[in-house]
């Protein structure tokens, strides 16, 4: 049990924190993909350690803020429909849709319930077998494979009420998408923690190679950040740029083939949603055409109506990676995490969530 | 008698009164409460505090303690945070339909021991059964009185500048506990609720040194914090690396995505006093067996009011704020 204290170790963070100060020369940018990594930077006060060299910015890598209002319009819509009952993880409650939100729909006499995982969705649906229970199925490749093994549970135990409203999105290509666009420059990135227990580190594989950025795979310690942005300013340094692991405990190179079996047996590619990003092709994962009795969208009439975004919120430029919280003009006035207006706010990896809570002490 | 509680037993009849003197007096009975008036007569002379609480904790039993543990012990130290010495508290249950009977004599057998233990009297209650799913199978309030010794002025606005801050054992305990309970998380080392009654340990060290004293319930240690900071209009400052953390409830912590400076304690508190009287207090807490993890954790500045700055175990900084909301697992 004494790992944690281990990966926060005072001195090992400061001889780490001397050698990226040694170490580096130029300016670099560096994005923290993950809204895991933004909330350990500012909890552990990091930014204030690094260099002036260095700037981080905080990536798209929250599940609840890019899901799009469009994908969480239908949610809500859902939940208006009698005989059904929502399952969603407790953040995506919260968050304003275009015109109300999950909680919302509770209050106005909808049947929504939090749940901490699928299992809790599954025994909701075995508890009621006259009802449709539809799970709200957000995050990355993380949490995937545990939808995908409750598909196969429920198809097993002849559960013929559980359906999946699958906004699951991929992490490599949206990377891809955002250094398309091409509005940040950026010279490194640290990668996902969790998702790359999953996927490995492989799928980034042509961010050194296509994009000459640099890459390290990071997990939620203190350490296994400074590690992460050590081999970062070392690849920069040195102009070799690759995919590093400074987060060896929990991630390997091909990543966990049991859990990358499992999504593939029940889910196939399709485009994704993207808040801020819009459509990004192959970024999101659907059923596939065997599971398709399970998939909502394919068993329910959906029609939201058209999608808007809060006027003012700046959500989209922020997992864009070219604003932060603090160029947004709601930030701190209209804007709170008891009033949300936009998701960046509501979610404990937002990054509007995290510069309120860690504010300028953290900012560096 | 059933063995589970029926609407009939809140009705007022004869199996009202059977469970009223069978599962309640019988257990909890003293002179006082014994004469079943409508009220309960008090002797009592001096400043006196009052408070209430009302407890809906799920599970109503959880590794530590019950629900009936806690509606004691969370009202006795209400009472011990403004110095005062506990006397009397009442007990009001509210019954959902079906409480299997031998759950409800569990409660009030740990009720009647943390009352013991406490030194509180239940004098006066009240008991009432409503249908199934007006309730979640039980809900107690308690409210308690309690005497302040001549001289002590004990409150959230009495922290000043250069007073020491002292926790008295670890933090997150009692949050960690429920949560892993109620959402069927298992871990090799059990994690105990903290819940105790503190009013001993808080006569063993209050002096006109101690300025504010509060138990870091909901909300944990940040939320307290940050109250004592803006009633007091000074800014504290806290170590981390002088947090006292249970290994097992840090591991939970980092597993779920929580910070343990926000999670629910039931037998703690902080202490704001005075500097030169800080390792003299400590020691004496050390002493009590609630007090033995005790630690001086940060103190008191004019700098910032109302801001609680934290220095990280890497030499860094940052804002403890207060908590928004319900406190969720982490989805990635």
């Amino acid at each position: 049990m004494k790992f944690i204290d281990d990966y926060r170790d005072p001195k090992l963070g400061q001889r780490l924190i001397d050698r990226i100060q040694h170490l580096s020369t130029t300016p670099v940018r560096f994005m923290e993909f993950c809204g895991g990594h933004t909330v350990a930077i500012f909890r552990h006060g990091i930014r204030q350690l690094l260099p002036r060299t260095i700037e981080m910015l905080s990536g798209p890598g929250c599940p609840v803020c890019v899901t799009a209002n469009q994908d969480l319009d239908k949610a809500i819509a859902l939940a208006r429909q009698p005989g059904v009952i929502i399952a969603s993880f407790g953040d995506m409650l919260r968050v304003p849709g275009s015109h109300s939100s999950l909680q919302q729909a509770k209050a106005e006499g909808g049947d929504v319930r939090v749940v901490y995982s699928t299992q809790d969705a599954l025994a909701i649906a075995r508890e009621n077998p006259d009802k449709a229970l539809v799970f709200i199925g957000i995050g990355f490749e993380t949490t995937a494979p545990t939808i995908a093994a409750s598909i196969i549970q429920a198809e097993a135990e002849g559960i013929n009420n559980y359906y999946v409203l699958s906004f699951h999105k991929l992490c490599p290509p949206v990377m891809k998408a955002i250094l398309d666009l091409g509005e940040v420059s950026l010279s490194g990135i640290i990668c996902p923690g969790h998702v790359s227990a999953i996927i490995g580190s492989h799928p980034y594989d042509f961010i050194p190679q296509d994009y000459g950025i640099a890459c390290a795979v990071a997990g939620f310690e203190p350490l296994d950040i400074l590690l992460s942005i050590d081999m970062l300013i070392n690849q920069i340094e040195t102009e070799q740029y690759r995919v590093e692991i400074a987060y060896r405990r929990g991630v390997r190179p091909e990543g966990n083939h049991q859990a990358l079996k499992l999504m593939d047996s029940v889910f196939e590619t399709g485009d994704a949603n993207w808040r801020g990003i819009g459509i990004v092709p192959a970024s999101g994962l659907k059923l596939s055409q065997k599971y398709q009795r399970f998939d909502a969208e394919s068993n329910f009439a959906i029609d939201p109506g058209p999608a808007r975004e809060p006027a003012g919120c700046i959500c989209g430029s922020i997992l864009r990676g070219i604003s932060t919280p603090a160029d947004c003009r709601l930030f701190k006035n209209s804007c709170t995490p008891e009033d949300p207006v936009g998701p960046c706010m509501v979610s404990s990896e937002g990054a509007c969530a995290t510069y309120y809570h860690y504010g300028d002490t953290g900012g560096g | 008698m059933a063995d589970r509680v029926l609407l009939a037993h809140g009705s007022g009849g004869k199996l009202s009164h059977d469970l009223v003197a069978k599962s309640l007096v019988a257990v909890l009975g003293n002179t006082i409460l014994d004469r079943l008036d409508d009220s309960a007569v008090l002797e009592a002379s001096g400043r006196l505090a009052f408070t209430t609480d009302s407890y809906t904790v799920s599970p109503i039993f959880f590794p530590g303690g019950d629900i009936g543990k806690l509606s004691v012990c969370g009202t006795v130290n209400d009472l011990a945070m403004s110095g005062a010495a506990p006397l009397y508290l009442s007990l009001s249950l509210i019954i959902e339909e079906g409480l299997p009977l031998a759950e409800l004599e569990t409660i009030v057998a740990s009720i009647h021991q943390a009352a013991s233990e406490a030194g509180v009297q239940i004098v006066t209650g009240d008991t009432k059964v409503v249908n199934q799913g007006s309730a979640d199978k039980l809900f107690i309030n308690t409210s308690g009185i309690g005497i302040i010794p001549e001289g002590l002025d004990i409150a959230g606005a009495n922290a000043r500048p250069g007073d020491k801050v002292i926790i008295s054992g670890t933090i997150g305990d009692h949050g960690i506990a429920i949560m892993s309970q109620r959402e069927g998380i298992e871990f090799k080392v059990p994690i105990v609720s903290d819940c105790a009654p503190l009013n001993k340990l808080v006569a063993e060290i209050v002096s006109p040194n101690v300025h504010c004293l509060r138990d870091p319930t909901r909300g944990g240690l940040a939320a307290t914090l940050n109250e004592l900071a803006g009633q007091s209009r000074v800014g504290i400052r806290i170590d981390e690396v002088s947090l006292p953390v249970e290994e097992a409830v840090r591991a939970a912590c980092e597993l779920l995505g929580f910070d343990p400076l926000y999670i629910a304690n039931e037998g703690k508190l902080v202490a704001m006093v005075a500097p030169d009287e800080a390792e003299g207090i400590l020691t004496k807490m050390r002493q009590n067996k609630y007090g033995t993890g005790a630690a001086a954790i940060g103190e008191v500045v004019s700098d910032h009011p109302g801001r609680v700055i934290m220095k990280t175990r890497l030499g860094s900084s940052r804002i403890v704020d207060m908590p928004v909301g319900e406190l969720l697992p982490r989805i990635c």
